[in-house]
């Protein structure tokens, strides 16, 4: 009882640093009104630099093509040379921490210096309705020129689309992936290593901490999805999804550099992992799946005609499903750290309002050290949840034709 | 505003190409590299290792059975050896005891032909004895006889009374 107010005292002169610095740091930001969502969004998104904090980023290169560009189409820069919206080079501007391109012909080509980057809401016809949509500008020599985005496939329903070029850069999400890879590699060769050496001995250093892992995916998730018989061919595939959704949603955990991009939490990688999950499990499929999924036997005639339909959607939805759950559970972790973080500035009225910074400071610091918390469950659960997944999709592939009749007869022993 | 941020703003749902070319080759990477590197050898050794525990355990119990069955088997020859000793330590009582009987009835017969010997020795002796004795007496009767003839034949009567009298004394002796 009798430290009670040292603790108060502390906690006062803590949060009031804390908040002055908050205050301070506001006051020095442009003094527009704090866009929480805006920011979120941006946080998120993929970028082609490494944002440190205000001023401070790390370049990444930049390989960028043009299809429609008739003497130049590709160019390989890297990011640090646009000075942050102050140039454009070969008519691309960084904006907002992503390549954007001028598609007008009228400017001019070369390393040009532009007076900024500025946005303007304008209404757009999406998804055939007039919307508002926040279109960007470059501002040069007077006049305004229109930016376009990096193409994106998602043929506009999702405000994207195909534009004048595309970007193969080595993106924020790209780099983690690689260091993510990279990772991997380095890990697991000192951990077959450590098979090597202690081979007939109990394992020692890391071999000990990524047995257990391996032994899981092992036991609790190929074996009994693929079943005793196949389940060793497809161990690889298992243990690199499980590994890699692992590695990049953890590198994603990290608030400072490297981390911080939103990989698995980008619907393009999940895009990608799914679509692996898909060809891997249909090329596999032997006759008795193909069989159940077309003509479903031992039913009537008439219910496999509503079967069947159902049955080769589920092939498209399975791994459809594996794309959606883990884009969403990351994306939302990363949106819901990010908006406690905001807060503190939505409280504190972007400094202007000590207190609310200080009270936004205690609510947003102490939700977000929960949220991590419960993000690091997310990550090697929505992990373990892909490879589960994929496991139980691959099993009923590769399941033996008689298994029906066999099955009751295994359970029993 | 919301309305724009959710669709022409979440960026993360709109697929980038070059995102999805880069995950496709780095995964494509770590799964060929990982698989071929680490996750099959570590799978093999993980694998090898387990059937070495396996092995290791069933031959743990195959000795052990085996050292139970050498257990009783052992036990099996020392009772075997056992009764052999008993076996042999009552041949050995009933051998010793089988020869004392024999030489004690070697030696009652032998003491008993050697009494009888030294019986026969001893008559033999006494009947010469005797002989000699009757031989000496009838000498030393001749001896008196003589003497008594010698000196004189005074009374036949009182010679006659007193040769009878010596011949029964010799008698008696």
């Amino acid at each position: 009882m009798s430290n009670k107010p040292i603790i108060r005292i502390a906690l006062t002169l803590f949060i009031s640093i804390l908040g002055m610095n908050l205050a301070w740091a506001n006051e020095e930001e442009t003094p527009g009104k704090y866009d929480p969502v805006g920011t979120v969004m941006n946080h998120i998104s993929d970028a082609n630099e490494f944002h440190i904090w205000k001023g401070v980023h790390i370049p990444l290169p930049c390989f960028l093509y043009a299809p429609g560009e008739p003497t130049k189409k590709w160019t390989f820069l890297s990011s640090g040379k646009f000075e942050h919206g102050h140039k454009a080079i070969d008519r691309y501007v960084i904006n907002h921490g992503r390549v954007n391109r001028i598609a007008d012909a009228s400017f001019p080509m070369g390393e040009v210096h532009i007076e900024g980057v500025h946005g303007k809401e304008e209404m757009q016809l999406v998804k055939g309705k007039e919307k508002e949509v926040e279109v960007f500008y470059a501002h040069y020599q007077g006049k305004e020129y229109k930016l376009e985005k990096p193409s994106t496939l998602d043929g506009g329903m999702m405000g994207g689309g195909i534009t004048s070029f595309y970007d193969f850069s080595i993106t924020k999400n790209v780099f983690t992936m690689m260091l993510a890879a990279l990772l991997l590699i380095l890990i697991f060769s000192s951990v077959r290593n450590g098979y090597r050496k202690n081979e007939g001995k109990a394992p020692s250093g890391i071999q000990s901490f990524f047995e257990p892992f391996f032994v899981f995916i092992r036991d609790e998730v190929a074996k009994p999805n693929i079943g005793l018989k196949h389940y060793e061919r497809f161990m690889p595939f298992i243990l690199t999804l499980f590994f890699f959704i692992l590695f990049c949603n953890l590198l994603g955990l990290m608030p400072f550099f490297p981390g911080g991009a939103n990989v698995t939490g980008n619907l393009a990688v999940t895009f990608v992992l799914a679509v692996f999950a898909f060809v891997i499990t249909n090329i596999n499929g032997n006759r008795h799946y193909w069989q159940h999924i077309f003509w479903m036997p031992g039913i009537p005639a008439w219910v496999k005609t509503i079967l069947t339909p159902v049955e080769v959607l589920g092939l498209v939805i399975k791994p459809f499903s594996l794309m959606i759950r883990l884009f969403a559970n990351i994306s939302a972790g990363h949106i819901i750290i990010l908006s406690l973080i905001g807060l503190i500035f939505v409280f504190g009225e972007n400094g202007t309002s000590f207190g609310g910074g200080v009270v936004g400071a205690i609510v947003g610091g102490a939700f977000t050290a929960f949220m991590n918390l419960i993000e690091l469950l997310v990550a090697f659960l929505q992990a373990f949840v892909f490879s589960m997944l994929t496991a139980s999709y691959i099993g009923a592939a590769v399941e033996d034709g008689h298994h029906d009749h066999h099955d009751e007869a295994h359970h029993a022993h | 505003m919301t309305q724009f941020v959710f669709l022409g703003g979440f960026s993360v749902m709109q697929p980038d190409p070059g995102l999805i070319f880069w995950t496709t080759v780095i995964f494509l990477l770590v799964w060929v590299v990982l698989g071929r590197t680490a996750f099959r050898p570590i799978q093999e050794s993980l694998k090898k290792r387990d059937a070495d525990i396996q092995h290791a355990l069933d031959e743990a119990k195959r000795a052990r059975e085996e050292i139970g069955k050498m257990q009783s088997q052992n036990e099996l020859l020392l009772k075997e050896a056992q009764e052999q000793r008993t076996a042999i330590i009552k041949e050995a009582k009933e051998i010793r005891e089988a020869t004392i009987k024999r030489a004690e009835e070697e030696a009652k017969v032998k003491v008993q032909a050697m009494i009888a010997e030294a019986k026969t020795d001893v008559e033999h002796m006494r009947l010469e004895l005797k002989t000699s004795i009757k031989n000496e007496l009838g000498n030393m009767a001749l001896d008196i006889a003589e003497k008594l003839v010698r000196k004189e034949l005074k009374s036949n009567t009182e010679n006659m009374e007193l040769a009878q009298k010596l011949v029964e004394e010799i008698k008696f002796n």
